[in-house]
């Protein structure tokens, strides 16, 4: 039924904008495909730019959102593969677009996907349990130093940003975890809540709910400029109280997530440039910046070059991570 | 806000003629998806979502909530019509269900799973609104090695009942749980079982598995008894309907303990599926007519269908206090809950109480008016069994493989469940029963993951399944459970030296 009205309104929105068209137009439904399943951070991404190009009437063709989260992603890359050259599918994700085929053989390559944009970048934090000791991350590290192998890191997967994160720290610090991967954030989060696991790094919209409540506490944010001062999250604390973890002595200047979005191979140039430019506005929108502020990420739009220049920086870095880890698949 | 002033409010909330017209739809609308096997509640709510982005929060989730609760009841109606079950949750109603359907039994059957249905889903919520504070503080108390303990405890409770040669079980079983492992591994980050196919990736569905091996397995037995041209006489009144009902009370007992394993396995949060299968479990080995289980025992489907329900409404309490989602549909509502605006999460009782309260009053409301919708549907869904099985027959095979395809549009899944189908046959001639396979592919990987997150935990030390009280509770209770058969063939032995 859903999908019959969303046909409807797309018929009526056809009718309106269809004399303005210029260049490369979507000519069938369009697939938006989720590289998570439904819930997760890239499943809200997706469906947040989906309602708000709905409401602003930025594509003049019905669009279906698809969950394809099977095999971390992988599932969803693949139909860069399957559907080569096909311009009515958009592939939405994050950096495991490019980091997945190093630690599994799949069915894609990185050179399947071809780059639209980033918009977002998640922030990662530095969280413990509301009353443990540590006043600073120092602290925190310290501890961990003192006694290796006995404090528990938690993350969601295996492989994957939290644990390159963990890696990353150790690598650093020469603080030594016991990495223990969960389903997902939100099951990190209740691990830490009930004292189970000594620390995460979860983004900001994984755990507000928890520091809120005065469960959790983050000690430091592993972004280059402290995050954005916004209404206080606690009585006493907003997000921008929070040290980043360089100026708290944590020698990591930064680990950020982006939100990418990729066409399949061989999509011709006038394609890609359409999805910018709804993208774009779509970045541009007070709908948006309202999520990027509520869910607390860096609203950042990359396209072009400057999107291929993060990538190779953001590649090399997590590539010398996978290499020394021994995670390479050959 | 706690308790009863809150729940006051709620009602407050929900009781406007634009909520209760939501509910009607929404619990119509899930029927629908119940009733089509594959379709299932979390796609159907998915299809939904976009429609909700522009409503209130508290409409929005009253609209979502209804369309799960019509969908669980939708859900129970093939498994007892057709032996194919709507969702993965009604597969233990198959057991008995469809025995008693095919007795001329349907009205009674389908009467029996809405009542206790009804019933498991109430109870959840009166559990959800007395110990909403209690209740969230226990949750957090469970990590990897007491999840474990919730899982070998269905596990436990649910083999060596099926009656089937404790080795075959075994195979079945096993077998299980290697489908479970297909795809990506989240414990290694690495593939296992898919042999460099991509279509294997995402692993194989459990959906799939269901379809094929009840609803097309099933065919084919049925055509190879040779094709019974007419169906089921049967007479149908709407005062079968009532009769059925007085007879509730008498099954208090069978009630009472599925409600409490629902509840209990909504809250840690188990699922429902795992629930279900307990739930069946524990009443056939409790009950006085243990031989009458899988031939049409009426406590064989008020077990599932309790446990199943209250299962699937206590995990709307996770859900909101502590943002885990207790099943897939919940995953799904978790999502549009962040779309709304909403920060799920312990704060979210004291910040929205209109949307939290609001949304437990409706759970009241929203099962009242499912039960009185489906119970009206039973006469007219009963009389389907009418159909000759030259018209029904066909049908059902095309419905099945819709079915298949809906659930994440992949062509394979078409193969996979005609492969399934001619398992599901195999395994009815050579005697082998499926439900260990089923359980397994579905709390498998769980139990799976939970064991191995254990052992990084401890450092590979089992004494971690000892720590403390609650998980120390949990594995003797599982141990109890399964050596309980052996206990009985014991005593059955040292009866006679007696005499």
């Amino acid at each position: 039924m859903a999908r019959k009205l969303g046909i409807a309104l797309g018929f009526l929105a056809a009718g309106m904008a269809g004399a303005a068209a210029q260049g490369w137009q979507p000519t069938k439904p369009v697939e938006f495909v989720v590289t998570s399943s439904p819930g997760g951070g890239t499943d809200n991404f997706t469906r947040m730019i989906q309602s708000i190009i709905l409401k602003y009437k930025l594509i003049d063709q019905p669009i279906v959102v698809s969950n394809k989260g099977g095999g971390s992603g992988a599932e969803g890359y693949l139909v860069s593969k399957t559907a080569a050259g096909d311009p009515n599918k958009v592939i939405f994700g994050t950096n495991n677009a490019y980091l997945l085929p190093y630690v599994a053989k799949l069915g894609y390559k990185f050179s399947d996907l071809t780059p639209v944009a980033a918009l977002a970048l998640d922030e990662f934090l530095l969280w413990v349990k509301a009353d443990a000791p540590y006043k600073t991350a120092k602290d925190y590290i310290e501890a961990v130093k003192a006694k290796p192998e006995t404090y528990k890191m938690g993350g969601s997967q295996s492989k994957d940003t939290d644990q390159t994160l963990t890696s990353i720290l150790s690598t650093v610090t020469g603080a030594k975890f016991i990495y223990v991967p969960f389903q997902g954030g939100g099951a990190v989060g209740t691990q830490l809540a009930g004292g189970h696991i000594n620390s995460h790094t979860n983004n900001p919209n994984e755990s507000i709910g928890q520091w809120k409540a005065g469960q959790v506490r983050p000690l430091c944010v592993f972004s280059p400029a402290r995050l954005p001062a916004g209404p206080k999250v606690t009585e006493t604390q907003g997000w921008a109280d929070i040290p980043t973890c360089k100026e708290a002595g944590i020698p990591v200047e930064r680990f950020q997530m982006p939100r990418t979005v990729w066409l399949p191979a061989g999509t011709p140039a006038g394609a890609v440039q359409f999805y910018e430019g709804v993208l774009k506005k779509v970045s541009e929108t007070p709908e948006w910046k309202e999520y990027i502020a509520r869910t607390v990420q860096t609203g950042q739009f990359l396209s072009g070059d400057s999107l291929k220049a993060f990538v190779a920086n953001d590649d090399k870095l997590s590539r010398e991570v996978f290499e020394r880890e021994g995670w390479i698949v050959k | 806000m706690d308790g009863f002033s809150g729940l006051l409010h709620g009602f407050g909330v929900a009781l406007t003629w634009y909520h209760v017209m939501l509910m009607v739809i929404g619990v119509l609308l899930g029927i629908l998806v119940g009733v089509l096997p594959g379709l299932g509640a979390p796609n159907g709510v998915s299809l939904l979502l976009p429609l909700t982005f522009t409503m209130d929060p508290v409409s929005a989730i009253i609209l979502l909530t209804s369309m799960y609760w019509g969908a669980l009841f939708g859900g129970s109606t093939t498994s007892i019509l057709f032996n194919i079950p709507g969702e993965p949750s009604s597969v233990a109603t198959t057991f008995d269900g469809y025995p008693m359907a095919q007795n001329g039994r349907a009205t009674e059957a389908l009467s029996f799973a809405f009542l206790s249905a009804g019933f498991g889903a109430i109870v959840g919520v009166l559990l959800i609104t007395a110990l909403s504070g209690w209740v969230t503080q226990f949750a957090l108390k469970f990590s990897s090695p007491e999840f474990f303990g919730v899982y070998f405890l269905a596990f436990a409770s649910f083999v060596g009942l099926s009656g089937a040669p404790p080795l075959k079980a075994a195979v079945s079983i096993a077998l299980g749980f290697s489908l479970a492992g297909v795809g990506m591994d989240s414990v290694s980050g690495s593939l296992r079982l898919t042999f460099g196919f991509d279509v294997l990736l995402a692993g194989i569905s459990f959906l799939v598995a269901v379809i094929g091996l009840f609803g097309i397995g099933e065919l084919i037995l049925t055509i190879e008894d040779g094709l019974k041209l007419d169906g089921i006489r049967a007479k149908i009144t709407p005062r079968d309907v009532l009769r059925t009902a007085a007879q509730m009370p008498k099954h208090w007992a069978t009630l009472l303990r599925s409600s409490i394993v629902g509840c209990w396995m909504g809250i840690t949060p188990g699922g429902p599926t795992a629930a279900s299968f307990m739930s069946y479990g524990l009443a056939k080995r409790f009950s006085a007519y243990r031989a009458n289980f899988g031939k049409g025992e009426p406590d064989g489907v008020i077990a599932p269908e309790t446990a199943d329900h209250s299962a699937g409404t206590s995990a709307m309490l996770p859900m909101m206090a502590l943002g885990l989602p207790g099943s897939a549909t919940a995953a799904v509502m978790l999502g549009g809950l962040m779309i709304w605006g909403l920060n799920p999460g312990p704060m979210l009782f004291v910040e929205r109480p209109d949307f939290v309260w609001g949304l437990i009053a409706s759970m009241y409301l929203g099962n009242v008016v499912a039960v009185v919708l489906v119970l009206a549907t039973v006469p007219l869904f009963a009389s389907i069994l009418r159909i000759p099985f030259a018209i029904i027959g066909p049908l059902i095979v095309v419905v099945c493989f819709i079915g298949a395809y809906t659930i994440a549009g992949r062509p394979f899944d078409l193969w996979l469940a005609l492969a399934f189908g001619v398992l599901g046959y195999v395994f009815k001639k050579l005697d082998y029963p499926i439900a260990p396979l089923i359980l397994a592919m579905v709390i498998g990987d769980k139990a799976e993951d939970a064991f191995r997150q254990s052992m990084i935990m401890s450092k590979g030390s089992l004494t971690i399944f000892w720590s403390n009280p609650l998980v120390t509770g949990l594995m003797l209770l599982g141990l109890v459970l399964l050596f309980w058969p052996l206990l009985g063939t014991l005593r059955q032995r040292l009866r006679p030296s007696r005499v």
